[in-house]
């Protein structure tokens, strides 16, 4: 028996021992990486592939760091799991990247491996949603939305098209068709709906999740309809849902557009990635896009420079979004003291 | 000569020994290559210790599947169960300001709870143990997300030092490229997880109730006419996985620190996975404990290694990990049924 359980432990520990016999090479190797030229490895965590937004966000990544910009990136695909991700930070660390990009699954749960990163003095940049952690110093900075930025220069074309129009608030009937409970561009774009319609006394009339995906756009829009008949602004926190709904709307003999005093239905939506929503915001169909920029990978590169050459970036970096829009009465929004101008799509 | 030894050695091994030789061979064959062909970080032992750190959860929640594996049943609940253990503990730890030791008793308890209410409907009311334990997980997926739906992380003080606390193993550190120690370690869980191992491994071995785990696997009506009882050995089975699912859960709120509805998705297919990686047998009777140590440690190896190897694109982990699991599958049918040619000769 002594001897069995002296063999299992022999066994266990000889992955280890056989890689520790090799790690003076991988010195010599890193060595060697650095006199070879000034190589930034940067480790890219994304949380997964789930949709059109973050396909071309991991595309931005893989487009402004490359090996001719002076980057070595290795990309890891979490698949939507956050132990997937802790593994693969790790394995960063092993590996002895210059940089760690990040872009979390969930919010919460990442203290540890943040601090073995800084233990290695490795640098992470955030990406998209944020962590938290009682420690802002775990990481060196974030790029993303503004989730409610986006929100309330969307109402404020939406008062701004109201007002042109002479409609009076009370006669705006607002459905929210709302993201995925609890993600950080539901609360944002929820909230700042919410906030405006107290504000302007618009009747918004009832929020339900659509969880972000086409089919649940098409499905709760269907149910929608059955509950209230004098539904004219269907706001919805995404693209595909926005599809969806439009769909059942149709479906239903509704005509979408912006004589909304007429019968007809307005639809707006957020993102502005997907190509078929902004053919739909081109016919009008959808009558405002607030867009949510993916193009994150200049970003990053910016601040990995300016962390190279030892400088200390802004801790929170927006991207710039805009808004899109074919309604020729509204030239422009101001939102917190800042102009917004309308983009064709 | 040497030809007739070497059946002679395989003529006396059982079928668990033969399994388990393959698993352990291949998981070696495996780790060595990663380390020749792709050098990096499968050079430093720290990689090996992650594997361990990421999946002490697993080892735990399979070795307990095995057991129910080997006695002819199944659990699929385990997954749920550790979501389960993992949002109420942190909710007791955080809301309501509760103590390590409640709550490692709150996590042993919903394991016994678990154990109860599946070991005697599939043992003493015969239900088939796929769809006891398929409610189970439906019930655990339920009641997380009741208990608290959104995901968050435990601040409690006692529980982070234990989260963070660290068994340095001397000697097996390497250096980074910045000149910074990085020391090799392993969680609290992977000792946990080994322990169980440990435990596991005598019980199945020298005890009267590990056998007849295998005699009630193997053939009901042999080992009921040999005086075995099998409606307690059914229902003890069912018992030692959920309480080890209630452990893997509590090592799992360990590893990961937070409370989640979206924790361990999965995890009830990868413990199964692992189980039959390692050489237990689907039909019971057959299997081990150590060959399922191997197991989760071949899963997750060839995880890392595909996705090392810039493969990391979702869909080629699930591939790998099918061909893998075929792979095993053929060998074990193959080898048995040489085995049973032999025997008949």
């Amino acid at each position: 028996m002594k001897k069995t359980i002296t063999l299992l432990t022999l066994l266990l520990l000889l992955p280890a021992i056989l890689a520790g016999c090799g790690s003076r090479t991988i010195e010599e190797e890193n060595k060697e990486e650095a006199t070879a030229g000034e190589i930034i490895t940067v480790g890219f965590s994304q949380l997964g592939a789930e949709s059109d937004w973050r396909n071309t966000n991991t595309a931005s990544m893989q487009e402004a760091l490359t090996p001719e910009n002076g980057f070595n990136l290795v990309y890891k695909n979490g698949q939507q799991k956050q132990a997937n991700q802790i593994t693969a930070v790790r394995t960063f660390i092993q590996q002895g990247v210059d940089y760690i990009v990040l872009a979390p699954a969930t919010e919460t749960g990442w203290e540890s491996v943040l601090t073995e990163a800084r233990d290695a003095e490795i640098p992470v940049i955030l990406v998209d949603r944020r962590v938290d952690v009682a420690d802002k110093s775990l990481y060196s900075c974030w790029v993303g939305s503004d989730f409610e930025l986006e929100s309330k220069k969307m109402t404020a074309w939406l008062k701004a098209f109201t007002d042109r129009r002479n409609i009076s608030p009370e006669n705006l009937h607002i459905v929210n068709i709302q993201g995925t409970p609890g993600s950080t561009a539901q609360i944002g774009r929820t909230r700042g709906l919410a906030n405006a319609a107290r504000e302007y006394g618009w009747d918004l009339m009832t929020e339900v999740s659509g969880d972000f995906t086409e089919n649940k756009g098409r499905e709760v829009m269907a149910a929608l309809l059955k509950g209230y008949d004098n539904i004219n602004v269907v706001y919805c926190e995404n693209d595909n849902m926005a599809i969806g709904a439009i769909d059942a709307l149709e479906s239903a003999g509704k005509r979408v557009g912006q004589n909304i005093m007429n019968g007809e239905v307005m639809v707006v939506s957020f993102d502005g990635v997907n190509e078929q929503s902004l053919q739909y915001c081109r016919e009008g169909k959808i009558s405002c896009i607030a867009e949510c920029n993916p193009l994150h990978g200049p970003r990053v590169q910016a601040l990995i420079e300016s962390l190279e050459n030892g400088e200390t970036p802004e801790k929170f970096n927006y991207v710039d979004e805009g808004l899109f829009s074919c309604v020729s009465s509204v030239k422009n929004v101001v939102v917190d003291g800042t102009e917004y101008t309308i983009q064709e799509p | 000569m040497k030809n007739e030894k070497k059946t002679g050695v395989f003529g006396k091994m059982n079928d668990t020994m033969l399994l388990l030789t393959i698993t352990v061979v291949i998981f070696f064959a495996m780790y060595i290559g990663a380390i020749v062909f792709q050098g990096g970080a499968f050079k430093k032992p720290q990689m090996f210790f992650n594997i361990l750190n990421a999946n002490a959860a697993l080892i735990i929640t399979a070795c307990g599947m095995s057991v129910v594996m080997i006695s002819g049943g199944i659990d699929i609940s385990v997954g749920g169960v550790v979501a389960l253990v993992s949002m109420c503990c942190a909710v007791y730890l955080d809301y309501h300001d509760g103590s390590i030791f409640g709550s490692i008793l709150i996590a042993l308890g919903i394991g016994v709870a678990y154990g109860l209410v599946q070991g005697f409907l599939v043992a003493y009311l015969d239900i088939q143990p796929f769809i006891v334990s398929l409610a189970g997980m439906f019930f655990a997926r339920g009641m997380t997300t009741i208990v608290n739906t959104a995901p968050f992380n435990v601040a409690d003080e006692e529980f982070t030092a234990l989260k963070l606390a660290r068994i340095v193993i001397p000697g097996m550190g390497t250096t980074n490229k910045k000149g910074i120690y990085v020391p090799a370690y392993v969680e609290i869980g992977v000792i946990v997880a080994l322990l169980v191992v440990a435990v596991l491994f005598v019980v199945l071995r020298w005890t009267k109730l590990g056998r007849s785990f295998y005699a009630v696997g193997g053939n009901k009506q042999s080992a009921l006419m040999l005086g075995v009882n099998v409606k307690r050995t059914k229902f003890l089975s069912h018992m030692i996985c959920s309480v080890l699912a209630g452990i893997g859960g509590y090592v799992y709120f360990l590893h990961v620190g937070s409370g989640s509805a979206s924790h361990a998705m999965g995890m009830e297919m990868n413990a199964i996975a692992s189980s039959i990686i390692g050489g237990t047998m689907l039909t019971g009777g057959v299997g081990n404990i150590i060959g399922t140590l191997f197991g989760v440690l071949s899963l997750s190896t060839i995880q890392n290694i595909v996705s090392s190897a810039g493969l990391d694109q979702a869909w080629w982990t699930g591939i790998t990990i099918a061909a893998m699991l075929c792979i095993f599958l053929l060998i074990q049918s193959v080898v048995m049924a040489q085995k049973k040619k032999a025997l008949k000769a």
